[in-house]
């Protein structure tokens, strides 16, 4: 076979599937310059959380998007490499042990993976129902454990530790923020990386073929289960990576890092982003952190929002963020998205009013019913007023009201500029 | 000549229902080999039974001499023996090369590797676009492969089932829902990729069988009535009574 093959001498095609850099350069770049940017301590503190979460999104998406297995208890993966980073940092403290804390992570990867390989042992067989029931029922196990096996999981206050007791790698003693920060990154780099060559190994290819059809792939030679099984391993391991990133950055884990709510918002994170590629998760873990910390401090309905939007993306846009964001490439291809700038103004701004209008009357109604007693005056969007009198109520309702007929009108202009954009230049006119 | 296929006393039953009552049925290597019936006649089940999607309930398959009881359908696979579908199963997300690409990996010595990158190895590209070139589908070679037209996903299908270099290939219906010029491309097709082959086909389009098949073996009722060459066959009062005078008016 590979005789004719050579004779046939087709010309090889290195463009069509080969490994461009440019996205990880850029990358690379960016979190080697974004403190310098947002300097200030809680803005690192967001950060630091936002990587760890991306690492866990993009390790979970090796289940869901490229798997097609939907868990329900990945929480677990990176609660237990946290815990047991946890340990050995205490460790490491207790009996002075020579170990570098970067290379901690790694012993969270290697333990969220012997996990996964043991729990993906019989839950593998499957990427149906009967997967989701037993990564659920695992997932509800461990965290009952937590409380259990207290030597472990520390019981209800969890363990904690002290990352500083070791030995300074390089006169690094992680004390402050950045340090943990720029530690963070590297682990994100290296970790995306992996997984993003993972997708392009041969067991990574055939994850996406059992995805789609694992009985064909039964009969190309390969084993759905075990398939499913290597690529459970791999998530399991980078999951682990997540939680040992997550126990030196917080220094304390408990049960809330096993839960199933814990194991709902990375399917939610993911899910947002997009499954569909690679970056998806990175997207959604980034918007999530954002929702979460920034939109937190300013409302406490923020996990309210956090659903809507969830909701608005499984029903209206089922490829997530990465999914609306790659739509728009066949128009700019086309060279076509200018024609897309005008309707958008006149579609989103209204619509953006509508959405914050409902906000508003969200958080109005919320502190009418909520608010103490005689604490009637309240600030949205810097305006102050009391939310007894009817007067915000009229103008809230009439704002949205027109602006969301402005939204309804000016929608299937939009649509139709939609469909001009994306028809090939060769046969749209000039108007 | 030595049997790539040899099937003895194989019955297969659903509960009480007997769907395959003891076929005797032995193909040798490099024959082309078309099993025809009614429908029901048990045709596809005899299909999954030899591929190990089913398991039989009494006699034994084998390929190349070893027993396949017990197998699953990815260890047989491996033995050298690939098969299609009668409904059209491919990897409708996956672009076209990656459909092929995958089906060469095993084949190829790639295993579950994690320490290889598909795109570095030039002879799996090459493997992969010379199959598509013959299937001619090297123009659609980037687009997912459930966008193609019918016929042109029974192409890709073939193009699947062969990719592997497996010396055993069942067809279960190629011919399908096809179009009179879509089934000469298809049959030329066929022709082409099991060239030194062993063919082993299901098929309900009488040209296409004794345009195609060295060998035919009359399935009716679970049993194999008859099995030779396609003149014996046509001329066999028992496959004209039971089967083929009806199929054969068909045609015209």
């Amino acid at each position: 076979m590979s005789d004719t093959a050579k004779t046939t001498a087709s010309p090889q095609r290195a463009g069509a599937m080969s490994l461009t850099l440019g996205p990880w350069i850029v990358a690379a770049l960016l979190l080697l310059v974004l403190p310098f940017i947002f300097d200030n301590n809680s803005s690192i503190t967001i950060m630091n959380q936002m990587w760890i979460t991306v690492i866990f999104a993009l390790a979970y998406n090796m289940l869901l998007g490229q798997g097609g297995m939907l868990s329900f208890g990945h929480a677990v993966y990176m609660g237990m490499g946290g815990f047991l980073c946890m340990h050995v940092m205490n460790y490491v403290e207790d009996f002075g042990i020579a170990l570098p804390l970067p290379v901690l992570p790694l012993f969270g990867g290697l333990f969220g993976m012997g996990f996964a390989m043991l729990i993906g042992a019989i839950s593998t067989s499957g990427a149906g129902t009967r997967f989701a029931m037993i990564s659920l029922g695992v997932g509800e196990l461990v965290a009952a454990c937590s409380v259990i096996i207290v030597a472990f999981f520390g019981g209800e206050e969890g363990i904690s530790g002290d990352r500083t007791y070791g030995l300074p790698f390089f006169g690094i003693e992680f004390l402050k923020q950045i340090e943990v920060y720029y530690l963070i990154s590297f682990w994100l780099m290296l970790s995306a990386a992996l997984m993003y060559l993972f997708s392009r190994t041969p067991v990574g290819r055939m994850a996406n073929a059992v995805r789609d059809n694992p009985e064909r792939a039964q009969f190309l030679g390969y084993s759905s289960r075990w398939v499913r099984f290597y690529s459970f391993m791999a998530s399991g391991f980078f999951c682990g990576i997540a939680g040992g990133l997550f126990a030196i950055n917080y220094e304390i884990l408990t049960e809330e890092n096993l839960n199933t709510s814990s194991s709902g918002i990375i399917l939610l994170v993911t899910f947002l982003g997009g499954v569909g590629f690679f970056f998806g998760p990175i997207i959604g873990a980034i918007a999530f952190t954002l929702l979460q910390t920034v939109l937190s401090l300013k409302t406490e309905l923020w996990a309210f929002y956090a659903g809507a939007l969830f909701l608005a993306t499984v029903m209206y846009f089922p490829g997530g963020l990465a999914g609306l964001i790659m739509m728009h490439v066949p128009a700019f291809k086309f060279r076509n998205a200018g024609k897309l700038v005008m309707p958008y103004v006149k579609t989103l701004i209204p619509g953006l009013i509508t959405v914050l209008g409902i906000a508003a009357l969200v958080e109005m109604i919320f502190h009418y019913r909520h608010a103490s007693v005689g604490d009637d005056e309240m600030t949205i969007f810097w305006t102050t007023f009391d939310s007894h009198s009817v007067v915000p109520w009229v103008i809230v309702t009439v704002i949205t009201a027109i602006a969301s007929y402005i939204t309804k009108t000016t929608a299937p202009d939009l649509k139709e500029a939609w469909g001009d954009a994306n028809t090939p230049p060769t046969t749209g006119g000039d108007a | 000549m030595s049997a790539a296929l040899e099937l003895s006393g194989l019955t297969k039953s659903f509960g009480k229902a007997e769907i395959i009552r003891g076929v005797d049925l032995s193909i040798g290597k490099g024959e082309r080999h078309a099993i025809i019936g009614p429908n029901g006649a048990g045709k596809s089940t005899l299909f999954n039974l030899i591929t190990g999607r089913f398991a039989q309930t009494a006699g034994t398959i084998s390929l190349h001499g070893r027993n396949l009881a017990g197998l699953e359908p990815y260890q047989i696979n491996r033995m050298g023996l690939s098969r299609s579908f009668q409904i059209t199963n491919i990897f409708p997300a996956m672009t076209v090369f990656e459909n092929v690409r995958c089906s060469l990996l095993w084949s190829m010595g790639y295993k579950y590797s994690f320490w290889n990158l598909v795109s570095r190895s030039k002879a799996l590209t090459e493997g992969a676009e010379q199959i598509l070139e013959q299937i001619n589908l090297t123009a659609r070679r980037n687009l997912p492969a459930g966008v193609l037209s019918y016929a042109e996903q029974r192409a890709l299908e073939i193009g699947i089932t062969i990719a592997g270099g497996a010396d055993v290939i069942m067809l279960d219906e190629p011919t399908a829902g096809m179009s009179h010029s879509e089934t000469d491309y298809i049959v030329e097709l066929i022709r082409k990729v099991t060239e030194n082959k062993t063919l082993i086909m299901v098929e309900h389009d009488m040209g296409v069988v004794f345009g195609l098949a060295d060998y035919i073996s009359v399935l009716v009722y679970g049993e194999i009535i008859a099995t030779g060459r396609p003149e014996e066959v046509r001329g066999n009062a028992k496959v004209q009574e039971a089967y083929l005078g009806e199929a054969l008016e068909d045609e015209h």
